[in-house]
Formats: structure tokens, C-alpha cells, sequence
């Protein structure tokens, strides 16, 4: 089994227009750069993006946004993109933002096969209008629904052949739910190592829930907000 | 006198006890970190996947895999744990943190917070906010009392979207300690130098005062 692709425009190749895609990271910790690269070059158009924020106007998902190859974005933070913000208030982007952790829940349980569950976030707020709710002991819950998409792609630290993932540090976050969420799952690695040197104990994504692995090249890495001891 | 930033999260810091796992949000709940009382032995948790959150690097040790909720980089403390969004907000939602420290807009006396939104200006995005204020067993908020305007932050109900509904136990501003009770507002202490006159002018919502008002000790 190898599961290994020469590059970033191999790995998104059947990528289409009007497709629903998942992308890992938090900010800009742990995003698939060589892939949302791949994207732009690709001219694909009409995305709905599963992502928790966008990146920065010029970096990350932004660099997709700018050339307005996004139709909708699923994500719980805006915070400091201002094209993103921009886009969601002149209506340009259609924008569904969800709590962080219903976002993470319902990557999750797209990924492990659950349609829907019930979660205390948002109940009074505008997120709960037309949501089904219930009470559990005593408190009030919203029903939310299952997220799937037709690509993930992921970014990791290590990836082998057989497509098992190990990542550092918080460049996790989101990372290891949407590689169990994608019909195909892309794994852009930092390193790919033989099968079998990765520690099986220490595998934090199996591959069987992974469908193309590749080496990013040349890995910007950009901090948003470096923060020193004074 | 009004506290400053500083002031605001020394003050919660007094609330923070040995054992707790604690969330701070983003801004001046970050800044409670710097004044964890010593002898207590408290773990911070961020909500992108750490458990432990050390202090900020030295001068060129940033690293990009390394940051918290506020994408600034950090370090880990010695037995720290890195996890995943969804295993982080098990975490949260299954009642694990003990104490949510985060900012808000506004606050009712009922305790319901909006922190996310000014339509039609401003939107941030809720983040792991909502899922915090459901789920945390005690919710410290940490605000100016008035907005750049004056306008008071402690209302009876809120006019931005909100982010929970009765949910926050305590308010920390630069003027008051206030506990949120079935009754409204409850004024507990006083920043240094405040008159209660003020905190009460300052405050729309329901504010019960009842005999001294200590000032805050920081």
C-alpha cells in the first residue's frame, strides 16, 4: 500500500468547482500551505470551506478569499481577517459561524459516523434559531448535525506510506477530526518516514482514514502573533 | 482609583485555587497568568489543544507549532499534554475546566454575556466562547465597567447578539467586584479610591449594595 503523491497539484487533482472542502489549523498553526497554494493555482471556484478561521488577508485561506474562490465559509473565528471580515458583512461570502467546539463535535462525529447529537452551546443565542432542542438534566441543549466533506486535507508533522499521521504540538487542533471526515483525505506532511518507524503508540491518525499523503515543500510556517519574554 | 488591565486581572487572580484547571480567554484574562498566587498550583488550558500553557518564549525560541487560543506563541510547562479541537472541548463541554475567565461587551444581571458580534460593524466570531460560558462550572468575566462612550457594560439586558445566557457568576471591572445572584448585581468589593456612588451610576442593571463595601486588597 502507498499512498504517497509527488506533490501539492497531484494531491488535489479531482478537486472540482462547487465541492465541499475541510482544512485543518488553527489560525495560522497547522495549515496545509503547499495545498491552499495548489487551490489558488487551480482557478477552483464556488468552495464551501469547513476550516475555524480563515487565515490572514494574505496568507492561509485569505489567499482563496481574495480571489473570491470561496461561496461559503463554516467557521467559529473571524477575528483578525479583515478581507474575511469585509466579505461577511457586505454579503459577498455566505458565513456559518458555529461555536469552536460544535464546529470540533460535528467534524468529529461526521468522521465517526454520527448524524447529529445535542451540545449546550449557543441555546439563547442566535445560533440556536431554527434548532431542534431538548432538555437533559436540567439544562437546555441544541441538536447539531454531522459535518462531512469531499476532500480534507490535513496538515502533519510526520506521515508514512500507509498514511498514518503524527502532529506537533497545537499544530493538531483540527487537524486530526477532519482527517476522519473527508470522502478523500489529503495529508500534507513536513516529514514522510518508512512505514514502520513511526511508533504505533504514538500514531495519532491512523491511515485508514487517509487516501493521499505529500511532502510540503518549502514551509513558511508564519507566526501571527509572535510573543517573547520581555 | 479605576484599575487598569493590570489591576483588573491581579484581582481575579485572588480567585484562582490550588488544583484548578483554568481557560482564559483572550486580552485581559491572558494577563491573569502573570499573577497566580504563590503556592497555588493552578493549570492553564487552552482551547486549540494544550493542557499547561508555560510562559511566552525567549527572545528568538518562538515557535509556529506552539501558540494559544490568542495565536501568540507560548511555551509548555513540564507535563504538559497536546490534544486535538475535539478532545480540548471534551474537555470543556464535559464540565472538566474548573474556572473560564474571558471578556465580554456586555453583561446582564441575570448573568447573560455578548462578546462576539456588533451587527452591521463588527463581527469576531464566537470562537470556543459559547461553548466555554455552556459548559464551565464558574465563569469570571473580566471588563471595563463603561464602554470608550461611558455607557455602562453591566445592563439589565443586553442589545448585542448574545454568547450564553445566564451563565456568568462574576464580573471583575476596573471599578468593582460584582457577583451575579438571583436578585441582579451583587456588589462584593471596590477598586481603590472608588466611591459605590460611582460604581452605581455606572451600573444599568440591577445592583444590590448592602452595608460596606471593602475595597479590593491587590
Amino acid at each position: 500500500m502507498n499512498k504517497i503523491v509527488n506533490n501539492a497539484k497531484e494531491a488535489i487533482a479531482g478537486i472540482t468547482n462547487n465541492m465541499t472542502l475541510m482544512l485543518g489549523g488553527f489560525g495560522l498553526c497547522g495549515i496545509p500551505e503547499n495545498s491552499i497554494t495548489a487551490l489558488v493555482e487551480s482557478d477552483v471556484t464556488g468552495l464551501t470551506c469547513i476550516s475555524n478561521n480563515a487565515g490572514v488577508d494574505d496568507f492561509g485561506l485569505g489567499l482563496l478569499l481574495q480571489k473570491h474562490q470561496i461561496k461559503k465559509m463554516i467557521s467559529s473565528y473571524v477575528g483578525e481577517n479583515k478581507e474575511f471580515e469585509r466579505q461577511l458583512l457586505s454579503g459577498e461570502l455566505e458565513v456559518e459561524l458555529n461555536p469552536q467546539g460544535t464546529l470540533a463535535e460535528r467534524i468529529r462525529a461526521g468522521g465517526a459516523g454520527i448524524p447529529a447529537f445535542y451540545v449546550p452551546a449557543g441555546y439563547g443565542t442566535e445560533v440556536a434559531e431554527g434548532k431542534e432542542t431538548r432538555e437533559y438534566n436540567g439544562k437546555m441543549h441544541l441538536l447539531e448535525h454531522s459535518l462531512v466533506a469531499d476532500f480534507a486535507i490535513v496538515k502533519a508533522w510526520k506521515g508514512d506510506a500507509y498514511g498514518n499521521l503524527v502532529y506537533r504540538e497545537t499544530a493538531n487542533n483540527f487537524n486530526n477530526m477532519m482527517a476522519s471526515a473527508g470522502k478523500i483525505t489529503i495529508a500534507e506532511v513536513e516529514e514522510i518516514v518508512p512505514v514502520g518507524t513511526l511508533n504505533p503508540n504514538e500514531v495519532h491518525t491512523p491511515g485508514i482514514f487517509v487516501q493521499r499523503v505529500f511532502k510540503g515543500e518549502n514551509l513558511e510556517k508564519r507566526i501571527e502573533f509572535v510573543t517573547e519574554k520581555q | 482609583m479605576a484599575l487598569d488591565k493590570n489591576g483588573i486581572a491581579k484581582r481575579i487572580a485572588q480567585e484562582l485555587q490550588d488544583g484548578y484547571y483554568v481557560n482564559l480567554g483572550i486580552g485581559i484574562p491572558t494577563l491573569v497568568a502573570n499573577y497566580i498566587p504563590e503556592g497555588v498550583d493552578v493549570i492553564l488550558q487552552s482551547e486549540n489543544g494544550l493542557l499547561g500553557i508555560g510562559p511566552f518564549p525567549d527572545k528568538g525560541k518562538a515557535d509556529a507549532d506552539l501558540i494559544n487560543a490568542g495565536k501568540q506563541t507560548v511555551t509548555a510547562i513540564p507535563g504538559a499534554a497536546f490534544f486535538d479541537s475535539a478532545t480540548s472541548f471534551a474537555m470543556i463541554r464535559g464540565g472538566h475546566v474548573d474556572l473560564t475567565v474571558l471578556g465580554a461587551f456586555e453583561i446582564t444581571d441575570k448573568g447573560d454575556i455578548s462578546s462576539w458580534k456588533i451587527p452591521g460593524k463588527m463581527v469576531k466570531g464566537m470562537g470556543g466562547a459559547m461553548d466555554l460560558v455552556a459548559s464551565a462550572k464558574n465563569i469570571i468575566v473580566a471588563t471595563t465597567h463603561t464602554d470608550r462612550a461611558g455607557n455602562s457594560k453591566l445592563l439589565k439586558e443586553c442589545t448585542l447578539p448574545l454568547t450564553g445566557v445566564q451563565c456568568v457568576k462574576k464580573v471583575v471591572t476596573d471599578l468593582a467586584v460584582i457577583d451575579i445572584t438571583e436578585n441582579g448585581f451583587k456588589l462584593i468589593e471596590r477598586a481603590p479610591g472608588v466611591s459605590v456612588e460611582e460604581i452605581v451610576a455606572k451600573t444599568e442593571g440591577r445592583l444590590i449594595v448592602e452595608g460596606e463595601i471593602p475595597e479590593m486588597n491587590i
